[in-house]
């Protein structure tokens, strides 16, 4: 450990003290860890791991990729209160992603794309950063461009009520590390629907230049909300926002997507993956 | 609203209170000019952390781990926290978020000059946490004890949570010098773009430094920039060992009689056509923060007739 010169003790050496200490009291941790680090990630019996794998692959890119999406809104929101918060809700959405990631690698390896001999990269990172545009099972609602604060809003009002929805029933899933997952998701959903819920409210009456932008939003997300899979609980709920703020679901019919991906992902992933392919044998 | 105290006594109890290092607080009487002048510096401060977010915000999406992606995200989340608290302190002396941010807007307030420089690669991140919020901190930890009182309690969270981010940038920089050559030469190009401007974030020599005597009687400025500035190069210096890199200065080097090290002047004529407006990214920085003000005008607008509404119909 080097000397670190300092001048008499005043109040300038508490901010700089630690800076050369190696301790462990990160948020974020000091070295890489895995996000389920001691956590027993047996599959349970009974359960096919290919499938309880593929399943948590397509929850965790659901929510990778939204959270790419929000995070674009970061220093352009419309004030800096809602910059803080759609950046909190595409923290929630990115720590549900390591998890479900690492989940999947855990219950089936064969999922984590090669990399070079000796790579230092950790399996949720190879899967987020080194599989192409097919192999991602994330919904098209997700990829789709933010457009105006009005899209984003009924994006994240219905993406939410599904996912809340489903997380509320996998917390009684057979498998554990799943089980735990939803449990932490739900209160988290739970806040993101609340959060885009007002918005809704808040536009639906606001102005008139509010209540067009949040119709022709909606139209736009609404045409591709059966992707999340059948939920009558979750529509039961959209009903009802909907209702209360006087807005007419979208007379739209559903996107035919063939199952394929829309032209977007491709570009958004160029974004992502750029400096993480550049250095497949880098450690960050 | 007539007051039974006269203006000298006022001025008196306000030295006073300077003098004992003791807080000036919203509703006490203050001279015009300390007013104006803790509005000009509250506000360039919060300008600062907002601008701040652009050079680092461009790079969450290309963060190469899901793990230094939250690290960014919720860094740069921060600054936006900071900007409010700093805009809510400028609110106690009743000017508002809004007026200031078009102050920003229009060019008539400045903020850091440091941002007007890119940040060219993800090693950057690491470099504008440690030397950019590192020269940052020296800067502000003896703004926790500053006179006025709003301004000094929000710097004392903002401290904690700005060496927190130097702490991250250099965990950053650590980790990148452990992987491979072409992470450690992207440190090393890093470092040499920004130790100059990390300089220069203190401001011009003291002969060249119109505000600090006034600054500095009101305590409001507690240290002048060059011993902010030698403070920081002590400082980064065995940082820089520990990390494995140089910076780019040949006359840095250590002065036993002055216990000090020496080092040479950063280029003050590009640092005065910087903050003249002329840096590599000024217009971009401010069209950028435009375009987000304008963008998101009609939201503001739809909330402030959503909540009038709400009042009428609880009326």
């Amino acid at each position: 450990m080097p000397e670190i010169h300092t001048h008499e003790a005043d109040e300038h050496d508490s901010a700089y003290a630690g800076l050369l200490v190696n301790d462990a009291h990160w948020a974020f941790g000091t070295d890489f860890e895995d996000p389920l680090a001691g956590v027993d990630t047996t599959v349970p019996e009974g359960i096919d791991a290919h499938e309880l794998a593929t399943y948590c692959l397509r929850l965790g890119d659901d929510a990778l990729i939204l959270s790419q999406r929000l995070s674009e809104w970061c220093s352009r929101a419309p004030d800096l209160e809602e910059d803080i918060a759609l950046a909190n809700v595409a923290l929630d959405l990115l720590g549900q992603a390591r998890l479900l990631l690492a989940r999947a690698a855990a219950a089936d390896p064969s999922l984590v794309p090669a990399l070079p001999e000796g790579s230092p990269v950790p399996p949720e990172d190879a899967l987020a950063f080194f599989r192409d545009d097919r192999e991602f099972r994330n919904a098209c609602l997700v990829e789709l461009p933010n457009g105006d604060f009005a899209e984003t809003v009924g994006r994240i009002l219905v993406f939410a009520t599904y996912r809340l929805s489903l997380f509320q029933r996998l917390t009684s899933h057979p498998d554990a590390v799943l089980r735990a997952v939803a449990a932490k998701g739900v209160k988290e959903l739970t806040y993101h629907r609340d959060f885009a819920g007002r918005w809704f409210l808040t536009l639906a009456r606001g102005s008139d230049e509010s209540r067009r932008r949040l119709e022709a939003g909606l139209a736009r997300t609404w045409a591709y909300r059966h992707e999340l899979g059948e939920d009558d609980e979750a529509e039961l709920v959209l009903e009802q926002v909907l209702a209360t703020s006087g807005i007419a679901a979208p007379d739209v019919r559903p996107i035919s997507t063939g199952g394929r991906h829309t032209e977007h992902l491709s570009r958004l992933l160029a974004e992502m993956q750029v400096v993480a392919r550049q250095h497949p044998m880098g450690v960050w | 609203m007539s007051s039974a105290v006269a203006e000298p006594e006022l001025a008196a109890q306000f030295d006073a209170t300077v003098r004992r290092k003791d807080r000036i607080e919203p509703r006490d009487w203050m001279p015009d000019a300390y007013r104006k002048t803790v509005v000009r510096q509250v506000a360039q401060h919060a300008h600062s952390e907002i601008i701040g977010m652009q050079p680092e915000g461009q790079w969450i999406g290309r963060a190469p781990s899901l793990r230094r992606k939250a690290i960014l995200l919720a860094k740069v989340q921060d600054e936006a926290g900071h900007g409010l608290y700093l805009y809510s302190a400028t609110e106690t002396l009743g000017v508002s978020r809004d007026e200031l941010t078009e102050m920003l807007i229009s060019g008539r307030q400045k903020y850091s000059s440091i941002f007007n420089y890119p940040a060219l690669s993800y090693a950057d991140v690491g470099t504008i946490g440690w030397l950019v919020d590192g020269a940052a901190i020296c800067n502000q930890v003896p703004l926790c004890r500053t006179s006025f009182g709003p301004y000094g309690r929000a710097m004392i969270r903002i401290c904690k949570e700005e060496s927190f981010h130097q702490r991250q940038g250099f965990e950053l920089l650590m980790t990148m010098m452990r992987g491979t050559d072409e992470q450690r030469a992207m440190v090393q190009e890093s470092v040499n773009r920004f130790w100059w401007p990390a300089l220069m974030m203190f401001g011009p020599p003291d002969d060249a430094s119109p505000n600090t005597e006034q600054s500095m009687a009101w305590g409001i400025k507690t240290h002048t920039n060059d011993e902010l500035r030698q403070r920081f190069v002590d400082m980064s210096v065995p940082q820089a060992k520990a990390l494995g890199v140089t910076f780019p200065d040949p006359d840095l080097k250590w002065n036993e009689e002055r216990q000090a090290h020496d080092f040479g002047q950063p280029d003050w004529d590009e640092f005065w056509d910087v903050v003249k407006g002329n840096g590599p990214c000024n217009a971009q920085r401010i069209a950028h923060r435009k375009q987000a003000c304008d963008d998101g005008a009609w939201v503001r607008e739809a909330a402030m007739a959503f909540a009038e509404k709400q009042k009428v119909a609880t009326a």
